[in-house]
């Protein structure tokens, strides 16, 4: 173990490299044009995380109002129950659409994807740009529908109300449509950089986890999202020629729109979370200093994950009417996509054992995930039990549930993978600090906020209401606290990461030890990448790196053997 | 001291008849199955995340790194049987979970066939309770320990009846029909919510279940049918408008809905579409409510149903008197 510091080659520009001074991707053109035609994927990546985190600011200010009329039972100065009713589908569309589909693919996987494959770009830069252009599209088209006539028919779009509501439901539903081109095309471009750019030594099973997670959500965006297409111009459809689909008037079947929408919607819901489960393999691996446990298992359960959620979308419709011999179909295969999940948290866990843990900010966003996911986890056995089901469908209690899946699984692991390559984008640290009392914030108030609505919805709360019985009250209070303590959480996360942009530490090439190839290029990179082309060798091997003070980073270990000279 | 806290954490995630931590009152043979199973599902749960978030705990603190250069101490890479293993206990838990979970949702969806049965109709934003006399009521009046069945459309929209001390839900579609069964087992009132979003007034969609004493029931279905004898026809009327549905469109107090005002309406002159006027009295009530689309009143859209067979005679005339009182 006695091993001597080396500021040798870790890949051919040294080690503990900071290019902030010299050439790197964000110096290497300048101007505004550089960037708006920019085919790098870095650049891409960063465009990308600008306006999903927009839309993250955006999404959670209806949260902020909806918690705030929610304060009490009845009629609110702050909103009539028509604002209330736009404002809870805004946020809904905005979360899902805007800002968690693509937020971990599209801005994260665009910037590291190339990197963990020691590719240059993406296999279709062309495309990548045109599929940000698509997003950005899409969104003004879907936003514009709040100054037209906001959509109040909540983000899932039921019809027949969607079809005879008078808001400009087909605004909205365009403007999604426009996104899913833009999600398609990310998928594609990120399943043919996987299969075809993957450099020497990185065989499939020699693959960082975290791009077999974005390995399944490209599939699933390449093969639900089009489904999702279709059903949203059948909605335009029938709203604009009343052809007579969905509408029992016209002999139509509402129930129809519900499973086309939810064969979609619940395969995204992987789209949403696979990347997710990517990112936390790779850290808690890092963070153990341990190569990850049961590589294989992980691997195989995301494809698992990948392909049975495509087989379990009529548990949204437990309550709507389908046959009985379907909901037993459909529990029983809720119940099997549970499995892979658990598989991956004894797996992470099982990493942590013997290892040497370090707390720094990305490690606490994955114990944060591992407590959070784990209680959104066990809380959908409740709700694949069919009978269970049936009381708390529809009620606070799903919310709850969703939330601690998407944003105590997706946007914590988000939060954790930014803060993880945050100086390998940027090329400066954060403080570590308030980075920590970020994370702490977060986690605190998304539990006050998110486990008082089981307790309400088991109590039997419906969901989407505007006036409620005030035997509720207490936990909407509750709530409402824990939503402006996450709130405040989350501006200590941004304004850290925004002043290390200015004051942050230089960043070596390797803060945290990774062994993984983006760490083997200087922060932040350069415009190529890579001055050579890297090969590939075990993505877990962390052992073979060891901090070096000097350069506040970790550096290759020498051959063994060889004890490096000073 | 230490056995009261145990008592209460055993509390917190028991199964009560009157209502727990999690759970609300019990009031029917089904809420008791269904609490059951929350019961077993919740005692899984904790265990697993007790498991979690405890070996998680340990592991930090016992393998916490001290010194940037502590290495992790040699450990087994992948382990085969452990990993079946930890994949093969969750899905005998999740089977188990499964079989109960459907069996009992097979059973609470299986009518008895001695059932009383109670149409249920949703429309925007009101739930109509039509009883086998023909009564028609906006709460549900039913007798305790009698199985109910309801047979439940839609007139509009998409709408969800739920009673959560039932733990029943069902959504009730427009053009279908679906049947739901309970058997109350506590006599008191329960709330009925809408759980299926369904506009303005979606949050406004309660109503009760009134659960009826035996033999209070009978009393009460016999009483309230026979309101146009026992009351005032003004007072009936005033019954009819708000539980029928006409109040969902026209308002009493002077603002336009989706239908005009019934204030001052009354033997006033009523402006219609084409430039025509009329004056409102008794015919032009009552064709107004049987052929909505004979006389359609300026800046309105012609969109009311009629209401031929399900307005009798006699309720047409205490409407009218009611509307007299409007003045």
């Amino acid at each position: 173990m006695a091993n001597i510091d080396t500021t040798t080659d870790a890949g051919g520009r040294g080690a503990g490299q900071n290019a902030l001074g010299g050439d790197n991707y964000l110096t290497h053109g300048r101007g505004l044009k550089s960037w708006l035609f920019t085919l790098d994927h870095k650049r891409i990546g960063l465009m990308y995380l600008v306006v999903i985190l927009s839309s993250f600011l955006l999404g959670g200010i209806f949260a902020m109002l909806i918690r705030t009329k929610l304060l009490s039972p009845g009629n609110s100065a702050l909103m009539d129950a028509n604002t209330y009713n736009q404002m809870f589908t805004l946020h809904g569309a905005v979360m899902i659409f805007l800002f968690i589909i693509p937020g971990i693919p599209a801005a994260l996987g665009n910037f590291v994807l190339p990197l963990l494959l020691g590719a240059k770009d993406v296999a279709f830069p062309r495309i990548n740009l045109l599929s940000f252009y698509l997003w950005v599209t899409g969104a003004l088209i879907a936003l514009g529908s709040i100054v037209t006539g906001a959509v109040d028919t909540g983000w899932t779009f039921y019809t027949p109300y969607s079809t005879t509501t008078n808001t400009n439901v087909i605004a909205m539903v365009a403007g999604v449509f426009v996104l899913g081109f833009s999600s398609i095309f990310t998928g594609l471009n990120f399943v043919v950089s996987i299969h075809k750019l993957r450099p020497q030594g990185m065989t499939w099973f020699r693959m960082p986890l975290f791009l077999w997670g974005i390995y399944g959500t490209a599939i699933l965006q390449i093969m639900a999202t089009p489904v999702l297409g279709i059903t949203l111009l059948l909605l335009i459809a029938e709203r604009a020629l009343g052809i007579g689909i969905f509408d029992p008037a016209l002999g139509g079947d509402p129930i129809l729109f519900q499973h086309f929408f939810w064969f979609y919607s619940h395969p995204a819901v992987y789209i949403m979370i696979l990347p997710a489960m990517g990112i936390i393999s790779e850290l808690v691996s890092v963070f153990s200093r341990k190569h990850i446990f049961g590589y294989t298992f992980i691997a195989y359960s995301s494809i698992a994950i990948a392909v049975l959620s495509f087989l379990v979308w009529g548990h949204h419709m437990f309550v709507s009417g389908q046959s009985l011999l379907a909901g037993m179909i459909f529990s029983f295969l809720t119940f099997m996509v549970a499995i892979p999940s658990a598989v991956k948290v004894f797996n992470w866990l099982a990493t942590m054992y013997k290892g040497s843990i370090w707390l720094a900010t990305p490690m606490l966003y994955v114990l944060s995930f591992l407590f959070l996911f784990g209680i959104g986890g066990l809380t959908g056995l409740f709700l694949g039990a069919l009978a269970v089901n049936v009381h708390l469908h529809d009620t606070y209690f799903v919310v709850a549930h969703f939330h601690y899946v998407m944003f105590g699984g997706t946007v914590i692991a988000f939060l954790g993978g930014l803060h993880y390559w945050w100086p390998k984008m940027f090329g400066r640290m954060y403080n570590e600090l308030w980075g920590r009392v970020g994370a702490l914030l977060v986690f605190v108030g998304f539990n006050t906020t998110f486990f008082t609505q089981f307790v309400m919805g088991s109590q039997g709360a419906p969901r989407r209401s505007y006036h409620y019985v005030s035997q509720f009250q207490p936990y909407h209070v509750l709530s409402t606290i824990g939503a402006y303590t996450l709130a405040i959480g989350l501006v200590i996360v941004a304004v850290n990461l925004a002043h290390s942009l200015f004051r942050g530490r230089p960043a070596p090439a390797n803060p945290w030890g990774g062994a993984t190839l983006e760490w083997q290029t200087s922060s932040p990179p350069p415009h190529d990448n890579f001055p050579t082309t890297p090969v590939a060798g075990d993505p877990y091997d962390v052992e073979a790196w060891t901090y070096d003070g000097r350069i506040g980073g970790f550096v290759k270990k020498a051959p063994a053997g060889q004890p490096a000279a000073s | 001291m230490g056995h009261e806290l145990i008592g209460r954490l055993l509390g917190w995630a028991s199964v009560q008849a009157e209502g727990g931590f999690w759970m609300p009152v019990q009031g029917s043979t089904g809420a008791v199955v269904v609490d059951r199973i929350f019961s077993l599902v919740l005692w899984v749960s904790v265990f697993f995340f007790v498991l979690i978030v405890s070996l998680m705990v340990f592991f930090v603190v016992r393998y916490r790194r001290r010194d940037a250069r502590d290495e992790a101490t040699p450990s087994p890479r992948h382990n085969t049987l452990l990993e079946v293993t930890w994949t093969a206990i969750p899905i005998v838990i999740v089977i188990v979970i499964f079989v109960w979970g459907f069996t009992a949702f097979l059973n609470l969806n299986v009518p008895p066939a001695n059932s009383y049965e109670v149409l249920v109709t949703g429309q925007k934003w009101k739930w109509l309770f039509t009883y086998p006399s023909g009564h028609v009521d906006e709460d549900l009046h039913v007798s305790v320990n009698t199985p109910v069945s309801l047979v439940m459309t839609s007139e509009d929209v998409i709408h969800g009846f739920y009673v959560p001390a039932f733990r029943l839900k069902r959504d009730v579609v427009p053009g279908r029909y679906v049947k739901l069964w309970f058997r109350a087992v506590k006599p008191g009132e329960y709330q009925i919510y809408c759980t299926q979003y369904c506009g303005t007034g979606h949050s406004d969609m309660w109503a009760k279940v009134v659960v009826h004493e035996p033999g209070g029931f009978e009393r009460w279905l016999e009483e309230a049918s026979n309101f146009l004898k026992t009351m005032s026809p003004a007072q009936a009327g005033e019954r009819l408008v708000r539980t029928r549905g006409c109040a969902q469109c026209h308002t009493v107090n002077g603002t336009a809905g989706t239908g005009p005002t019934f204030l001052s309406l009354f033997g006033h002159q009523v402006a219609l579409e084409g430039g025509r006027t009329a004056p409102a009295d008794e015919d032009y009530v009552r064709e107004s409510i049987m052929e909505p689309q004979a006389k359609i009143v300026a800046g309105f859209q012609p969109v009311m149903p009629t209401f031929k067979g399900r307005l009798t005679d006699q309720e047409v005339t205490a409407i009218i008197e009611y509307l007299k009182t409007l003045k």
